[in-house]
């Protein structure tokens, strides 16, 4: 009995190993900028190029960076979120308008609202690289010290907010 | 059939298509490790391509600002470096020999001696055994 324990024993533990790994997704990278300095942008605004916005806006309030473009379905979805929590002003949001075209992008925030402080012009993907997007939208919440407290890939929604969000957002304000 | 061997001949030529449409540099050492990184580097919107391969925009973007640091004259580590910073090691399809990937290099020889040490242990018990296959002796 006891040559079959060492075997079953090493089945068990790879299956463990294996069904912890089939509940994550690959897709979905850590951001390397958690508990770090937030990189930098200054960006012309979209609705006004020839104005600027830049991380130095928000520095010693902690602030929402959000990434968005018209070509982007998770955006559309999370938006009415986003204009609940721009009007409750629980904390600033602004926006990083990704590879878009900035007319489409305007017309959007037209149409679904603003929900921005304001939102930079990355046109050629620039500023977005050096904030390690690869998929949008993307929300970093930086604390008031410039740290990235967290990161979420992907829609937000009112459920993720509480669970994510307001606790760290509660250490930081 | 001379259209079907067009056709085939076509279907030939789409390797030749460039998804790199940047313009290449002057000079051929700087290019060669240019092409040479971007095939170390891996498309995070589409993870089994480097981004060599890809035309995702994303890829586009990151081939620029590799095409940019090199002109810097950046060395290849410190491009690797400025990938590493944004996107993690995952970016790079051999993570560099430090730290947290160490296990990741050294995993496959702890587990082939691991094989090895659990076959030799089989393999001694064997030969201690009587051959039980051998026929009695008549």
């Amino acid at each position: 009995m006891a040559r079959y324990l060492t075997p079953l024993a090493v089945i068990a533990l790879l299956l463990i190993v294996f069904s912890i790994g089939l509940t994550r997704d690959p897709s979905e990278l850590p951001s390397t900028f958690i508990d770090k300095a937030a990189p930098e942008f200054d960006l012309p605004k979209l609705k006004d190029l020839d104005a600027r916005v830049s991380s130095a806006d928000y520095r010693g309030t902690a602030a929402l960076v959000n990434i968005w473009a018209t070509w982007c379905v998770g955006c559309r979805e999370e938006h009415p979120f986003l204009m609940d929590l721009a009007a409750s002003g629980v904390v600033p949001i602004y926006g990083i308008n990704w590879r878009d075209r900035r007319p489409d992008a305007l017309r959007w925030l037209q149409q679904y609202g603003d929900p921005y402080v304001a939102s930079g012009f990355d046109e050629d993907g620039r500023v977005a690289v050096d904030w390690g997007v690869y998929g949008a939208p993307e929300t970093f919440l930086v604390s008031a010290e410039g740290i990235v407290l967290h990161k979420h890939l992907g829609p937000l929604t009112q459920e993720i907010w509480e669970q994510d969000f307001v606790p760290l957002l509660g250490e930081t304000s | 059939m001379r259209r079907l061997f067009a056709l085939a001949l076509l279907m030939l030529a789409q390797p030749a298509i460039a998804i790199d449409t940047g313009r290449a540099f002057e000079d051929p050492e700087l290019q060669a490790r240019y092409e040479d990184i971007i095939a170390e580097v891996r498309c995070l919107k589409c993870q089994n391509q480097s981004i060599k391969d890809s035309n995702v925009f994303l890829a586009a973007d990151l081939r620029r600002e590799i095409r940019r640091l090199l002109s810097e004259g950046k060395t290849d580590d410190e491009v690797f470096d400025f990938l590493v910073e944004r996107y993690g090691e995952f970016a790079l399809y051999s993570p560099r020999k430090s730290g947290k990937t160490l296990i990741l290099w050294l995993a496959p020889f702890v587990l082939l001696a691991g094989g090895a040490f659990v076959g030799f242990r089989v393999i001694r018990r064997r030969m201690a055994m009587p051959l039980e296959d051998e026929p009695l002796a008549e």
